[in-house]
């Protein structure tokens, strides 16, 4: 096997074999823009942080990690808080849980870059986890916030610190990176993101009943490169998508994070947007057929 | 079987490793949860283990803040990472008469019934260096109570002898915890190289009475009488004619009498011929 995406890139351009990892990286540096735009200009956007925000000053946002801390730690917050953890629930709801995660999350530029280097490198993973270790983190998280009565993980949060280091230029956030970093780097590939954080477990959850999926719908040609799986930060989520039987090609998996990247190193086209009900298309040509003759 | 047996091993490692954390974060959570001392919360913050409970980190009050004293903590900051606080001596709250940070929370850590900022306990002044403070050196600096936005109810000046000079008066600045919003212009504005007058956290400024303490000065104003049976009249064992005045000069002579008598008269054996006691002849 070559290195993903090159063949791609061969036959269809950069660009093409590029698209989403790069309209990911601008939506990820437009929402820590958008966030900027307004100390460093005076244009107010949106105000805040990932933790909770407030979007033209008059839709709020909420972490539903953070609320459901506050929740366990026996807080009652306003009915902002709600309104915002309720949008936010709703939007990832629509677009795939994890989608914050590929399009949004900074920790994600990290990991990414870390799992990049450590094919580069050709390092092996020392560390093996499940990857419901996860689940149980977000447990342990609630369940602290539970016993102590605080929201405990925000003191060590790799999000929040990072979103605070980009957004509000506290230094904490690169020292959580950079852990981080050197985790999934020489311990364990794709050990954060892919195993254990609790925000994308719970977004997994969301994604569960997203109506925007990425599919196989030309898993006809596929050619067995591994390609996608190689990129891929959640490749089980593929296997029962493109290996299944039955006509019905969408990856249901909450996990696959629409990040849109198999789609972007595929040589046979074997990948799509599309929602939960697409259907192979040599299904569909087999539907059609009997109209047409 | 050995399936069986890896599912148990896996669930009871997962277990272990959810109490790890979870007593990892919680000694965390709580080590971390004490506010130091420099720091101040916004107006409106709830009590300190409430209100790092409520917050969720946003930030939205910093930027909300029209004097932009507001800083979220960093880890090393002291206060629990992410929480809001300002420090006095570097910017205090300027008490912005409509409080705009306090609307901006969107999870009422910051409490919305706060909506007079002279109601606001940010902190509590406390005049903590009086041996450098230079109004009690016996100077006129007087510069913190100057500053007060609530100057004469938050700070007063209260004269006292200056013993030093023994002719001189000390103007000590002197704080009211019923009137003090805790915003720290004071510290601010204390001339000296390190402030004298501190804003501390109330929970770190304030005594407290032990819960079954009576003042009986206030028991018996708000019963319009003594509680107690009434002290009976000192009796003295005085001459005839004479009384004892506590508040004045002493032995004085009871109205309406006559005798021009004293007790020790300039005649000492006629003292002694009377005897003590006036018993006389
Ligand atoms: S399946 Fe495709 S879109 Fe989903 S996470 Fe994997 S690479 Fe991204
Ligand atoms: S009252 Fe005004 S100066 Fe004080 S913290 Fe709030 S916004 Fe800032
Ligand atoms: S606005 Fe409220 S929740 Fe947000 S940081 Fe300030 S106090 Fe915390
Ligand atoms: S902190 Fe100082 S300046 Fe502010 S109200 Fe209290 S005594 Fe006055
Ligand atoms: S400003 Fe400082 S030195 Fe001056 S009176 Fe106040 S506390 Fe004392």
């Amino acid at each position: 096997m070559g290195w993903p995406g090159v063949e791609a890139q061969h036959k269809f351009g950069w660009w093409h074999a590029h698209r989403y990892l790069l309209l990911r990286r601008l939506s990820q540096l437009s929402v820590i823009g958008l966030f900027l735009l307004g100390p460093l200009t005076g244009v107010w956007l949106i105000k805040g942080s990932l933790s909770s925000s407030l979007l033209l000053d008059t839709i709020p946002m909420t972490d539903p990690l953070l609320m459901a801390q506050l929740l366990a730690a026996g807080q009652w917050p306003l009915a902002e808080a709600f309104i915002g953890t309720a949008v936010v629930i709703g939007l990832y709801a629509l677009l795939g849980g994890r989608v914050f995660c590929s399009w949004v999350c900074p920790v994600n530029v990290v990991t990414d870059a870390a799992h990049w280097l450590h094919r580069k490198l050709g390092l092996k993973g020392r560390l093996h986890l499940a990857r419901s270790s996860r689940l149980w983190l977000l447990g342990a998280v609630l369940l602290t916030a539970l016993f102590v009565g605080q929201p405990a993980w925000e003191w060590l949060n790799p999000v929040s610190l990072a979103s605070r280091l980009l957004i509000f230029g506290l230094y904490g956030g690169l020292l959580a990176l950079l852990l981080l970093g050197l985790f999934d780097l020489l311990l364990m590939r794709r050990g954060w993101c892919g195993h254990l954080c609790p925000l994308g477990a719970l977004y997994g959850e969301l994604g569960r009943v997203a109506p925007l999926r990425v599919g196989t719908p030309n898993r006809a040609a596929c050619n067995d490169c591994m390609e996608c799986f190689e990129v891929c930060p959640e490749p089980q989520v593929i296997r029962p998508a493109l290996k299944g039987e039955g006509p019905r090609v969408a990856i249901l998996d909450g996990h696959c994070t629409n990040c849109g990247r198999c789609i972007d190193v595929c040589s046979q086209h074997v990948f799509a947007f599309g929602g939960r009900t697409a259907v192979a298309s040599e299904a569909l040509k087999n539907l059609k057929r009997p109209e047409g003759e | 079987m050995s399936n069986r047996r890896q599912f148990i091993q896996q669930l009871a490692g997962s277990a272990l490793g959810v109490g790890l954390v979870g007593g990892v974060l919680g000694l965390i959570a709580r080590q971390g949860a004490a506010l130091p001392p420099h720091a101040l919360r916004p107006p409106g913050a709830l009590d300190e283990a409430q209100f790092t409970a409520a917050c969720v980190r946003c930030g939205l009050c910093v930027r909300d803040c029209p004097y932009a004293i507001l800083k979220l903590a960093d880890w090393l900051d002291g206060p629990a990472p992410g929480t809001p606080f300002f420090t006095a001596r570097s910017g205090p709250c300027e008490m912005c008469e409509d409080i705009p940070c306090v609307p901006a929370c969107p999870t009422g850590a910051l409490d919305p019934s706060l909506t007079e900022i002279d109601n606001a306990r940010m902190g509590l002044a406390v005049l903590i260096d009086q041996e450098t403070c230079l109004n009690a050196l016996g100077l006129r600096c007087d510069v913190c109570y100057r500053v007060c936005p609530a100057i004469d109810q938050a700070i007063t000046l209260e004269l006292s002898h200056n013993q030093r000079t023994g002719r001189h008066t000390v103007f000590m600045p002197t704080v009211h915890s019923d009137h003090c919003t805790g915003c720290g212009k004071c510290e601010h504005a204390c001339v000296l190289d390190t402030a004298a007058i501190k804003v501390l956290p109330i929970q770190l400024a304030k005594g407290e009475l032990g819960a079954h303490y009576r003042l009986g000065w206030e028991e018996k104003e708000r019963a319009g009488g003594a509680l107690v049976a009434p002290d009976r009249e000192h009796q003295f064992n005085l001459p005839e004619g004479k009384g004892y005045d506590y508040y004045g000069p002493g032995l004085v002579d009871e109205p309406g009498s006559t005798t021009d008598d004293t007790p020790f008269g300039a005649n000492p054996l006629e003292t002694l011929r009377r005897g003590i006691g006036g018993g006389g002849e």
